[in-house]
């Protein structure tokens, strides 16, 4: 919890040296609250009272960063429960698991599969964050091949799952220059698993059942001075897991509870009889409170619904997603190719240009500025009127790059074709079709 | 052990309120059962918090006339049952659904929509919403003279909105029904018509809120939110948001694309009618994760997927 500058002036030497910058130890004080100074300006300050000024300005979820070659994943860092309270920040990675028990060729398929699967969601390329490899086999060498095998196919990031120490440091030495996450500790190889982390400087999962538990192994592991930490509490079923999530979440973002001020690893394959229940549950992990999610079954169809809920959920509601106003060309537009008005909220934006440039068609794209939302929004809210639509039409330079006077609208809003054709003289108004999906047909028929 | 931990629980004031759809003969209905949704005194599904005492129900659509409009794979799926209203809402209650949401046609006279519901209440012994085809004038044409013919059946009529409340909601009152609040994704407008319907009288237990919903791509966030924000109103004590709340994935999510097109998509989107299914489940789901007490929906395989959640999630 961020002190106040009157709680920092407290840890501060007190004696108005001026070293930092600044009059007082009061004027630094007021400036690290407001974050607009660093401690370490101050030569003075105590160690002691470093520390607690770190620790206090720590976010109350650690930031665990992993990665790969050219790929990283950042998760923890929230701050709310719940996303209008401001926003979540770290979407959860989403990882698939493969076991070195699988045949060599069944790894290396899932591998290849995680890397090549990508998605295009409004301009936004979405994919898998990447591969966690079990040592299912118990045997060094055995992972030590799986993980080499996974690495000749994906240079994503790694989570590399064995409960002993040593199987764990053959993995690794297959994938040097990435930065994989370690799982788990447990109460009874902590010690091994503390030092490996330690040496190799990797990020590690903890697992004890319950709370406490975690919380005493997490205290255990921090001391020998392991600070990289994410949490599994063990729970794999629906309700169990949403408590302890719940709980996770609400005492380190209420209570600043540092022992579970970490992200969570679930696995929802590991309770799901089939794709479709672990699909129902990794969606509840993606909305509540998972920082990875590690699912044993793929399918394209679950893989694609699971990235764009992941992409709603942390999406900044105070920020609708939106494009830049102004003309759009799509296919190589010519001065008769038809003109297409929408506006310049992202979704609305993207549903119209790949249906149009999907379809093979050219056409110019005139978005109009409506603050960032859907066709029927704007309208509601008087951003996306005849006024509006007219003046960016004027204000354009569409004049000039066509040599026709014709506008097609969206469907849904035909009853501005009459007042927009009296706003913009000597142009004609076309009402669209309802749904950009029928827009190539339309074109077809009409242009 | 040297660390403790304290559950962190909450405490919270209010409670959402139970509602009961369809009537028994007892009741003063025809339904062979009720369904009960609400009383929630914590957030969803946390069970170690408070209590969930009802499971959210399920409904399927069927449509007064056959579903033109509809896309391929679900008139497919549902064949010729879609030609018969009746027919359509047996096939419903043998798929498993709680309730079925009957939505009336535009073209439809007050006499044919009598003449329906009818059927449909003949047919099957579930609860039964009753939805008009959107236009407020239509609506209430319509609504109203189901709701006499139908009295006593705790129906759910809707849509209520702002502009259409008034006559919806007195037809409700003197015939025995429900009806279903819908105010577009805004934490206020649905506590306000929640209160104006309260001030003409309709107890609170006839009232379910229907604060809208985006699908899954294409909005789900902004309803997701509202959702969150109108239950989290409710149980710290707010009496006008303690309504059960309705979602329509059966409305947003057949417009996408991904429930509707097979050919020219990119290869991760997978197969059609796999993809259409996922993309009405997931709408579902979070929708039910962030409070929803009724979800309608059009896909059989999907109330199926959604059962498996719901089931789940009520095992404590
Ligand atoms: C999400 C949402 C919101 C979000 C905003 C999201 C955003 N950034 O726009 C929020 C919660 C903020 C919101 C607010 C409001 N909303 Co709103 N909202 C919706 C919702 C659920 C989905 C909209 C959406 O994202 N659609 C997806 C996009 C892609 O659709 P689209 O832009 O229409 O584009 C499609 C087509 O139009 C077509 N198309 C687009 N461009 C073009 C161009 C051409 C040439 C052609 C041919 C086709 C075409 O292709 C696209 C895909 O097919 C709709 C209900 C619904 N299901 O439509 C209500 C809805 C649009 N909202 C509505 C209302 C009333 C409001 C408010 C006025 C409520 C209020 N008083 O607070 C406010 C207004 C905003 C404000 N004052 O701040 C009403 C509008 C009713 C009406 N007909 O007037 C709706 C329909 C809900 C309802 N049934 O009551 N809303
Ligand atoms: S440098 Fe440190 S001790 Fe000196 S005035 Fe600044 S805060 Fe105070």
């Amino acid at each position: 919890m961020a002190l106040t500058g009157l709680q920092i002036y407290k840890l501060l030497p007190q004696t108005n040296c001026k070293e930092c910058g600044f009059p007082t130890c009061l004027a630094f004080a007021m400036k690290l609250a407001a974050k607009q100074a660093e401690l370490s300006a101050c030569p003075t300050v105590s160690e002691e009272a470093k520390a607690q000024l770190e620790a206090a300005s720590a976010p109350p979820i650690r930031l665990i960063t992993v990665s790969g070659d050219g790929h990283r994943i950042e998760v923890g860092n929230e701050t709310v429960l719940f996303r209008h309270e401001k926003t979540f920040y770290h979407p959860p990675g989403l990882f698939v698991r493969v076991r070195d028990t699988q045949p060599p060729d069944e790894v290396r398929r899932m591998a290849a599969q995680v890397e090549g699967y990508s998605v295009d969601y409004v301009g936004t390329a979405l994919s898998l964050d990447g591969v966690a490899v079990e040592a299912a086999s118990g045997e060094a060498g055995r992972f030590a091949e799986a993980v080499a095998a996974v690495r000749a196919e994906t240079r994503r990031p790694l989570i590399l799952m064995s409960r002993d120490a040593a199987i764990l440091e053959a993995g690794l030495t297959k994938v040097s220059g990435s930065v994989p996450l370690l799982y788990a500790a447990d109460g009874a190889n902590w010690q091994a698993m503390a030092a490996l982390a330690k040496r190799a400087k990797l990020p590690l999962a903890c697992h004890a059942i319950g709370l406490a538990a975690l919380a005493n192994l997490v205290e255990q592991v921090k001391g020998t001075g392991v600070e990289d930490l994410v949490l599994d509490p063990g729970p794999r079923d629906f309700t169990s897991s949403l408590a302890a999530l719940t709980q996770i979440r609400r005492l380190a973002v209420k209570k600043n509870f540092r022992l579970l001020g970490y992200p969570v690893i679930t696995f929802p394959g590991e309770s799901a009889t089939d794709v479709v229940e672990e699909g129902l549950l990794a969606s509840q992990h993606a909305g509540k409170y998972a920082g990875f999610i590690v699912l044993d079954r793929f399918s394209p169809e679950l893989a694609y619904a699971l990235l764009v809920l992941r992409q709603n959920i942390y999406t900044d509601p105070q920020k609708p997603i939106q494009v830049q106003p102004g003309i759009y060309e799509i296919n190589s537009p010519t001065p008769e190719s038809p003109v297409l008005v929408t506006t310049n909220f992202s979704i609305t934006y993207f549903a119209v240009a790949n249906e149009v440039a999907g379809a093979g068609r050219p056409a110019w794209l005139l978005i109009v500025d409506a603050e960032g939302m859907s066709v029927l929004t704007a309208w509601a809210a008087g951003k996306f009127d005849a006024a509006r639509i007219a003046k960016a039409v004027q204000t354009s330079s569409l004049a000039e790059k066509v040599n026709h006077r014709r506008l097609v609208i969206p469907g849904y809003v035909a009853v501005l074709s009459g007042e927009l054709e009296e706003a913009l003289p000597g142009w004609e108004v076309l009402v669209g079709p309802r749904e950009a999906i029928d827009l190539p047909g339309f074109l077809k028929l009409r242009w | 052990m040297p660390v403790t931990v304290e559950i962190p629980k909450e405490k919270w004031a209010g409670k959402v309120r139970e509602i009961t759809l369809g009537a028994t003969p007892e009741q003063g209905g025809t339904r062979t059962r009720t369904v009960t949704v609400g009383g929630e005194t914590t957030l969803p599904f946390l069970h170690f918090e408070g209590s969930i005492p009802h499971p959210p129900a399920i409904a399927l659509e069927v449509t007064s006339r056959p579903p033109e409009d509809w896309p391929g794979l679900l008139r497919e799926v549902w064949g010729e049952v879609a030609l018969d209203p009746a027919q359509w809402a047996q096939a419903v209650e043998v798929r498993g659904a709680d309730l079925v949401l009957l939505t009336l046609n535009l073209e439809d006279t007050p006499d044919q929509a009598r003449q329906v519901v009818r059927q449909v209440l003949a047919a099957t012994g579930l609860p039964l919403l009753v939805f008009g085809p959107g236009q407020a004038d239509k609506d209430n044409e319509l609504l109203v003279a189901v709701a006499e013919d139908a009295k006593g059946e705790r129906l759910v009529l809707g849509t209520c909105e702002d502009k259409n409340y008034r006559t919806i909601v007195a037809a409700a009152l003197a015939h025995g029904h429900l009806v279903n609040a819908r105010s577009p994704m805004d934490v206020n407008l649905a506590k306000q018509l929640n209160i104006l319907i309260h001030d003409m009288g309709l107890p609170m237990d006839r009232l379910i809120m229907d604060p809208t919903t985006g699908a899954l791509g294409y909005g789900l966030e902004y309803g997701y939110s509202v959702m969150e924000r109108l239950r989290l109103a409710a149980l710290a004590g707010d009496a006008m948001t303690q309504q059960p709340m309705l979602v329509s994935p059966n409305e947003e999510v057949w417009k996408a694309k991904e429930a509707k097109v097979a050919e020219g998509v990119p290869a991760a989107w997978g197969n059609l009618a796999e993809r259409a299914v996922t993309w009405e489940t997931m709408t579902a789901a979070a929708l039910i994760q962030a409070g929803a007490d009724i979800v309608t929906v059009r896909h059989p395989e999907t109330v199926r997927r959604v059962r498996v959640l719901v089931s789940r999630l009520m095992e404590a």
